[in-house]
């Protein structure tokens, strides 16, 4: 018997006779189970293998040799409302206030590649996020804001291709070469079909837009995050924090596969894949998830596409806290929440955050809330310490040994998309958004059960007034940026715009790059619903299998 | 037992990609004994009247995330009354502020379901209101 076991029938059985613990079994939410105690045998492995050192594969430790002691985290909070004059405030003021890249939220048909005159726009526009309708738009969100200093990230994927386009014109309006831009493009259409919804086009054409994109990039716009590939999405539908890295990756896979497929060398574009991971409360399972998506991601790279270059191993990852974490009920109990998941990013090795704003269960931000959240950040990065020393939880027999559980049930959920023919089949077979599905409705049932306790929701709850002062996005905003709208149209060479919609619609008929095409639309002020609208003449539109 | 079943629609009005919510419902109302149809996502109101009135349902749940509420839910109802199905009850959930709820109760939606509701609530709702048809 060794010291362990001699522990458990001595001192912990009498224990328990006294005092049972709070559970029969414990576990994480991706149902791994948790030990009462972890000890050295609990990690296997050499430590030159498992883990080396930060900036060397496999990068468990971190993709930078000094991680924080650098510099910290880019500090980016996602937003975005209403129109591009009030967004536009919005990020001088983030900017003011210490905030480090942008990240800019489009409303809903924006994502959707319709104009804010569009019939299904109506009610959606400005509310999620900025319309965007043209160049003309992306102008004024970016005036004063000078794009050759401010990296930004877009979250937009089905047309991700045109409000690139977009940004790259707008830039040359501000005298800023494509060269010189830094930032983002969501660009990530499988999670879309698996659990976001902002599809447009079917499978292939909009692999293709996701390629041509990387080609265009590496030639033109080389400092330029070409993807990011997000498990965010697939945790906020409920899946597990084992399925966030396997589909995730997954997703990655098929990617790789697309682009090698489309005759780019991996060395030539693996290096601008980024990716995006949620931060939810189980703060250890949480930091074991980054760990072990980074050691996973370097051995897929190495191992399956043989790359060779350090840079196409790394997996560089932007994280957003929770937003299905948040209550409604008593909503400042929020900002912990918060702070315990941006320890856990942080911990974890990110390279960038968005922490949410304690009223998101409710509404848009308002600029107090946002204004706490990136505080937070700031909290943790400059009083906790914890940046101090490179990944400071290695060598926890917990950690280490939740890590590898991790990795080995992503792995074999992504041996199990391999077997159905890669993310692709898998997403068109309704198999991933089955898993979710499933692990939202176990996870509904615990919280209905008591068996997974909310603060506030289903224990210590409070009758509590309605909250005041929420943001609210007036009707009045889609009147005017449809005004604006029918404005520019009226202003613009009519001649030139016909031609160049042309000139796109017969270059998607065939084989080549489109971002030219596209980018060539963008500078004569063709709108994004005139663009997708040729696409979708050639590719026609998405059909989802439903999935309950 | 022979008694008829609930039917209920669960319906994604708009642009909105949020399922999760409309999915546990569904899952959970079908789990307590209703016929349950999902739309899947990005239903005009238009769709959802037609699927409403040819699926012949008691009840039509609509979830919405983006904050289109006030303009969809209303719009829903306003067809349902031209069709003269205005009959079908029409309930809401998703990230509705509480400031909202008194209009959209005065358009004609009988309870709107915000964030943190067990399903067990909604249910019940559902079994009081459309259970007395049987």
């Amino acid at each position: 018997m060794n010291g362990k076991e001699q522990w458990e029938v001595g001192v912990v059985a009498k224990a328990l006779e006294k005092h049972p613990e709070r559970r029969a079994a414990f576990e994480t939410s991706s149902g791994i189970p948790v030990e009462r105690l972890y000890t050295p045998e609990d990690v296997v492995g050499s430590y030159e293998e498992r883990l080396g050192y930060p900036g060397q594969y496999p990068f468990t430790r971190g993709i930078q040799p000094t991680m924080y002691r650098g510099r910290f985290w880019t500090m980016r909070q996602y937003a975005g409302f209403a129109t591009a004059e009030e967004s536009n405030k919005r990020y001088q003021y983030l900017l003011e206030q210490g905030q480090t890249g942008l990240s800019i939220a489009f409303d809903l048909p924006t994502q959707i590649g319709y104009d804010s005159d569009d019939p299904m726009a109506h009610g959606e526009v400005g509310k999620v996020g900025v319309a965007i309708d043209s160049l003309a738009d992306m102008e004024i969100l970016f005036q004063g804001i000078p794009l050759d200093k401010v990296s930004s990230s877009m979250t937009i994927n089905a047309p991700a291709a045109v409000l690139l386009a977009f940004y790259i014109a707008a830039a040359e309006k501000q005298g800023v070469p494509a060269s010189a831009l830094k930032g983002t493009i969501q660009n990530d259409i499988l999670k879309e079909y698996a659990a976001r919804g902002t599809y447009i086009f079917p499978p292939a054409p909009s692999m293709r837009l996701i390629t041509n994109t990387f080609a265009f990039c590496a030639q033109n716009v080389p400092k330029w995050n070409t993807i990011s590939i997000s498990g965010y999405h697939i945790r906020e539908a409920g899946s597990t924090a084992a399925q966030e890295i396997a589909f995730t990756l997954a997703d990655g896979i098929a990617y790789v596969e697309a682009a090698l497929e489309a005759g780019m060398d991996v060395d030539d574009f693996a290096g601008r894949l980024s990716f995006f991971f949620n931060a939810h409360n189980n703060l250890l399972e949480e930091v074991a998830k980054y760990r072990a998506a980074r050691r996973l991601w370097a051995k897929i790279m190495k191992e399956r596409f043989h790359a060779k270059k350090d840079r196409s191993m790394m997996l560089r990852f932007h994280t957003q806290t929770g937003g299905s974490t948040l209550t409604a009920q008593q909503p400042d109990n929020n900002i912990v929440r918060v702070a315990i998941q941006t320890l856990a990013a942080v911990l974890g090795g990110t390279q960038s955050l968005h922490t949410n704003s304690r009223d998101e269960a409710l509404a848009l931000p308002t600029e107090d809330s946002v204004r706490i959240a990136l505080r937070t950040q700031q909290i943790v990065a400059y009083e906790s310490g914890v940046a101090d020393t490179i990944d400071p939880l290695a060598g926890s027999y917990y950690v280490e040994h939740m890590t590898d559980q991790l990795q080995a049930a992503a792995e074999a959920y992504i041996a199990k998309i391999d077997e159905m023919g890669g993310a692709v089949k898998a997403v068109e077979q309704g198999y991933i958004q089955r898993e979710i599905a499933e692990s939202s409705y176990q996870y509904q049932r615990q919280v209905e059960a008591g068996q997974q306790i909310v603060v506030g929701v289903n224990k210590f709850t409070i009758e509590e007034p309605p909250v005041k002062g929420l943001m609210h996005i007036d009707s009045s905003v889609a009147a005017n940026q449809i005004k604006k709208l029918q404005a520019m149209k009226a202003g613009r060479d009519n001649v030139l715009v016909s031609q160049r919609l042309e000139a796109l619609r017969t270059a998607a008929q065939g084989t080549e790059n489109l971002m030219p095409y596209i980018l060539d639309c963008a500078r004569v002020y063709c709108t994004e619903g005139e663009i997708c609208g040729e696409l979708r003449k050639v590719f026609g539109e998405y059909h989802p299998m439903e999935v309950l | 037992m022979s008694e008829k079943k609930i039917r209920v629609l669960i319906a994604k009005p708009g642009l909105d990609g949020h399922d999760r919510g409309a999915k546990v419902v569904a899952r959970a109302l079908r789990d307590a004994g209703f016929e349950v149809i999902y739309t899947g996502l990005r239903q005009t109101p238009e769709q959802i009247v037609a699927a409403a009135i040819a699926e012949d349902v008691d009840a039509v749940g609509l979830s919405l995330l983006s904050g289109a509420h006030n303009y969809l839910f209303p719009r829903v109802i306003e067809l349902l009354r031209e069709q003269g199905a205005d009959d079908i009850l029409v309930f809401g959930g998703g990230v509705i502020p509480e400031e909202d709820i008194p209009g959209l109760k005065k358009a004609g939606v009988a309870e709107i379901f915000t964030p943190g509701t067990p399903t067990s609530e909604t249910v019940k709702f559902l079994r009081e209101r459309c259970g007395d048809k049987q």
